[in-house]
């Protein structure tokens, strides 16, 4: 345990030492490091972004696929109004011609009973005439008695 | 040694607390400026290039990419020595923390020396003695540097010289002589030679205090290992000796383990009360 000039030169060897990792050490660690630290950071940020990308674009798809819904709603609905109006146009124009038939049938029976009518007043006057002749035994003159029994036609 | 005896314990231990001087024998004098230890300097030295040539290794070969594992180590190193100064040091740091990294690397590895078998390095220099025709009896080597007090003080006295050069760079030679003259106490004629005293008595206790604690710690476990050598060296064939010797690597295997802790912890001071020094020259009182 003595004191010498050791002391001296281990006080210079240790600024030395200090001297080269200021000048060759800790620079370079130092630098690394930082721009290791920056590169951390950039990563995080466009991790961040591409987060934020991520979210911006679900979220404009989901608005797509409810307008494509929504469109596609629409079209239907237009589709089955058009549809409900066709129908509805058929089920008149059916109507209109199912009633036209039963007019026309029934204007056709009315003139069929009209001339049935006719031809049974025919016949009822001549069966008339005949029974009255048969009863007077007496031929009746058609002409002479044509307004009298023209008269009953129009009576029956 | 061969024709002589075996040297008995306290010539064993004496042989081992000798340094190799410039002198060729024990110095005389307790202090004397014209001697040098060759040892210490030259393990010193030689750990310390050791330590900062592996730590250019690093840095030259870091990229901001994946560390390698050896690449990873020395950052977390840089990382602890970073944050620590940043923390204590309020200012420039731009040689304060590399000092702080080269001192704890640089100590640490001073003090690894002592995890060593305690025989190996100096009976290798004996044997070179004796081959080259030299007496092995004087054939000095101490391969702790940090258990050489001159070592230890002449880095805290580094770290005095940079704590006055950062006084003066902070606060001016104005600045910082009005502080030697009126803190702790305060400003007032009286108490100058109080405040200038005390504050000579505070960089004297604390440069002395820091050497001396690195020096204690390292040399107290270096005389530790020496007993526990001579516990191992009883071995004589009886029993008893037998005992002594399973005792010895007992011993040895539990104070090398504890001392992992010693020497890492004991650099860990060092850099950490550098760090405060110099951090203290930054402040105004």
């Amino acid at each position: 345990m003595n004191l010498n000039a050791t002391l001296f030169a281990q006080l210079v060897v240790f600024l030395i030492l200090a001297w080269f990792t200021m000048t060759f050490v800790w620079p370079p660690i130092m630098k690394a490091l930082d721009e290791r630290a920056g590169k951390i950071a950039d990563g995080l940020a466009a991790a961040d972004k591409a987060k934020a990308d991520l979210a911006h674009a679900e979220k404009m798809a989901s608005d797509e696929l409810r307008k494509a819904r929504e469109s596609a709603a629409e079209f239907r609905a237009g589709a089955e109004r058009q549809v409900a109006q066709l129908i509805e146009d058929s089920r008149a124009e059916g109507a209109r011609i199912v009633n036209a038939a039963r007019e026309a049938a029934e204007a056709e029976a009315g003139a069929a009973s009209q001339r049935a009518k006719e031809v049974l007043r025919e016949h009822v006057a001549a069966l008339a005439v005949a029974g009255a002749e048969r009863i007077l035994r007496k031929e009746i003159n058609a002409q002479v008695h044509a307004e009298l029994l023209t008269q009953l036609k129009s009576e029956l | 040694m061969a024709t002589e005896h075996a040297p008995n314990a306290s010539e064993y231990i004496v042989h081992h607390l000798t340094h190799l001087n410039s002198l060729g024998h024990k110095q005389a004098a307790l202090v004397d400026w014209t001697v040098f230890h060759l040892d210490t300097l030259f393990w010193s030295v030689t750990l310390g290039l050791l330590a900062v040539l592996i730590l250019a290794r690093a840095a030259s070969k870091a990229t901001s990419g994946v560390p390698g594992r050896f690449q990873a180590a020395v950052e977390i190193l840089v990382e602890m020595v970073e944050s620590q100064s940043k923390s204590i040091v309020h200012g420039d740091r731009s040689f304060i923390a590399p000092l702080a990294l080269t001192v704890f690397v640089w100590i640490f590895f001073m003090n690894a020396m002592d995890l060593l078998p305690v025989d190996l390095l100096p009976r290798l220099w004996e044997g070179a003695y004796a081959v080259t025709g030299h007496d092995p009896a004087h054939a000095y080597q101490r391969v702790v540097p940090t258990a050489d007090l001159n070592a230890t003080l002449g880095m805290s006295l580094g770290v005095f010289l940079l704590t006055i050069y950062y006084s003066i760079k902070i606060k001016g030679i104005g600045g910082w002589t009005h502080e030697l003259f009126t803190a702790p106490f305060g400003s007032h004629p009286v108490l100058y030679p109080v405040n200038f005293a005390m504050q000579m008595i505070e960089f004297v206790a604390k440069t002395v205090s820091h050497g001396m604690r690195l020096f204690g710690n390292m040399y107290a476990g270096e005389l530790i290992f020496m007993l526990i050598a001579l516990m191992g060296a009883a071995w004589a064939g009886t029993f008893g000796s037998g005992l002594l010797w399973v005792g010895g690597v007992f011993a040895g295997t539990i104070w090398a383990i504890f001392h992992i802790l010693i020497i890492t912890l004991q650099a860990f001071i060092f850099m950490m009360l550098t760090l405060v020094y110099i951090g203290q020259a930054h402040e105004s009182h």
